[in-house]
């Protein structure tokens, strides 16, 4: 029954939470007998809270300007594909287009895109009997019958050099008609899905955004008529890192 | 042109920003020199960005990034910062707390008060909850020096903020 004596390692662990539950039950029952211990133990409880008491307020606090150009300078660099899109988008005489789109806020319509993107992601690529309509074996006919449906001419990135390999697409209702997923998947059967949809007004382009929705994170943006999301259970930088790839293939 | 593994680089770390300038802000005890510390040390990132290995923990390379530069500076600042705690900051404490509870000017002036590393490591574990494994890597020392540290700079600065005796230990400023 008797426990090892307890280590000031230990106490420290204890106030962190940082101790297996078990051995957290035995400190507990020292503290029960040692007073002077328990009253270090709650002290040391009280400047944890203190701290974040103090400084916290710092995690939900404006970033100083100064701050933010030193990351953005290279997101910033990604972007000036974007402005290049603008100028030639500009050139060749395509209406409509606003540059202050891709600045400002998310618009309801973006938002929807990558909830109904993650939700096909979450519905399909589990599936392992049929997780497309068609496969890439026959990617020609899929290119042109999705193409067909969703009335614009589509393109299907091909992902090999980031370690995907096409599975691939279906069909999808979307709330303005015909959607497509496109489904792509690594060595160790990691999925990730491309949805595509298209809208017949906006005609916007935004810099990449990301959500996550439960597992699945999203990266989608919006070029021209069509807007792209590329969801997947994968970290953050990998999805980034595939959706940059995409974004390069669509916009050569 | 474009690098994407500098954004990614980039959009990741700046998720990380407001906790680096938390973690700073209670470090230096000044808000503009927490924010110059964070500028120096995302600066020194993005150079060093490529010895980020993709998928590891870019929040603890941020850490020890920011780690390192503010060692460095408090290293070529050691002499102004020694008069500084004994002259102003010290003698502004000379009245004990009755209460735990004490406003961001007196955590600051307790915090400073602590040794840089016994500093690093208390706020480290408690305002920005690593575990010591993490810390120890941020630190880039064995993890019993992390403990040793939490230890003693949790007990100096309970006696502080309880308005307790100072330890000997205290004299050992330098």
């Amino acid at each position: 029954m008797s426990a090892h004596p307890v280590t000031e390692a230990e106490l420290q662990a204890y106030v962190d939470d940082q101790l297996p539950p078990s051995r957290a039950a035995e400190v507990a029952q020292h503290l029960v007998q040692h007073e002077d211990d328990a009253q270090r133990v709650a002290a040391y409880r009280r400047q944890n809270e203190a701290l974040r008491a103090a400084y916290d307020s710092l995690l939900t606090a404006a970033v100083p300007a100064r701050l933010q150009p030193v990351v953005r300078r290279r997101w910033w660099a990604s972007l000036q594909r974007y402005a290049v899109a603008a100028v030639l988008m500009a050139v060749s005489g395509i209406a409509g287009w606003q540059l202050h789109a891709y600045i400002a806020g998310e618009s309801a319509q973006t938002i929807y895109l990558a909830r109904v993107a993650a939700v096909a992601h979450a519905v399909y690529s589990p599936e392992v009997q049929h997780p497309v309509e068609v496969g890439a074996d026959q990617e020609e006919h899929l290119v042109r019958w999705l193409s067909k449906r969703l009335g614009t001419g589509l393109k299907i990135p091909h992902l090999a050099a980031q370690g995907y390999t096409l599975v691939g697409g279906r069909l999808l209702p979307d709330d303005r008609g015909p959607a497509a997923q496109f489904m792509y998947q690594d060595g160790k059967g990691q999925r990730l899905t491309l949805y595509v949809r298209v809208s017949k007004e906006a005609r916007e382009q935004t810099a990449f955004r990301f959500a996550q929705e439960n597992k699945v994170g999203v990266f989608y943006w919006l070029d021209g008529r069509l807007g792209y999301a590329l969801s997947g259970e994968t970290d953050r930088a990998e999805l980034l890192r595939v959706a940059d790839a995409v974004y390069r293939q669509l916009n050569p | 042109m474009n690098r994407p593994a500098s954004d990614v680089f980039a959009t990741q770390a700046m998720q990380y920003i407001p906790r680096l300038r938390r973690y700073a802000r209670a470090l230096t005890g000044d808000a503009s020199a927490a924010d110059d510390l964070v500028q120096d040390a995302l600066e020194r990132a993005l150079i060093k960005h490529k010895l980020w290995r993709e998928g590891t923990d870019l929040r603890a390379w941020l850490f020890t990034v920011m780690h390192n530069v503010f060692v460095n500076q408090v290293r070529s600042a050691a002499v102004s910062r020694t008069m500084q705690l004994d002259d102003t900051l010290l003698a502004g404490r000379a009245q004990p707390h009755s209460t735990d509870r004490l406003e961001i000017r007196d955590l600051d002036v307790a915090l400073q008060a602590l040794p840089e590393e016994q500093r690093a490591v208390v706020l480290l574990v408690g305002l920005e909850q690593m575990t010591y494994e993490e810390a120890a890597r941020v630190l880039e020392v064995p993890i019993g020096t992390v403990m040793s540290r939490l230890s003693r700079g949790r007990e100096r600065l309970r006696r502080r903020m309880q308005g307790l005796p100072e330890t000997a230990a205290l004299k050992v400023i330098k």
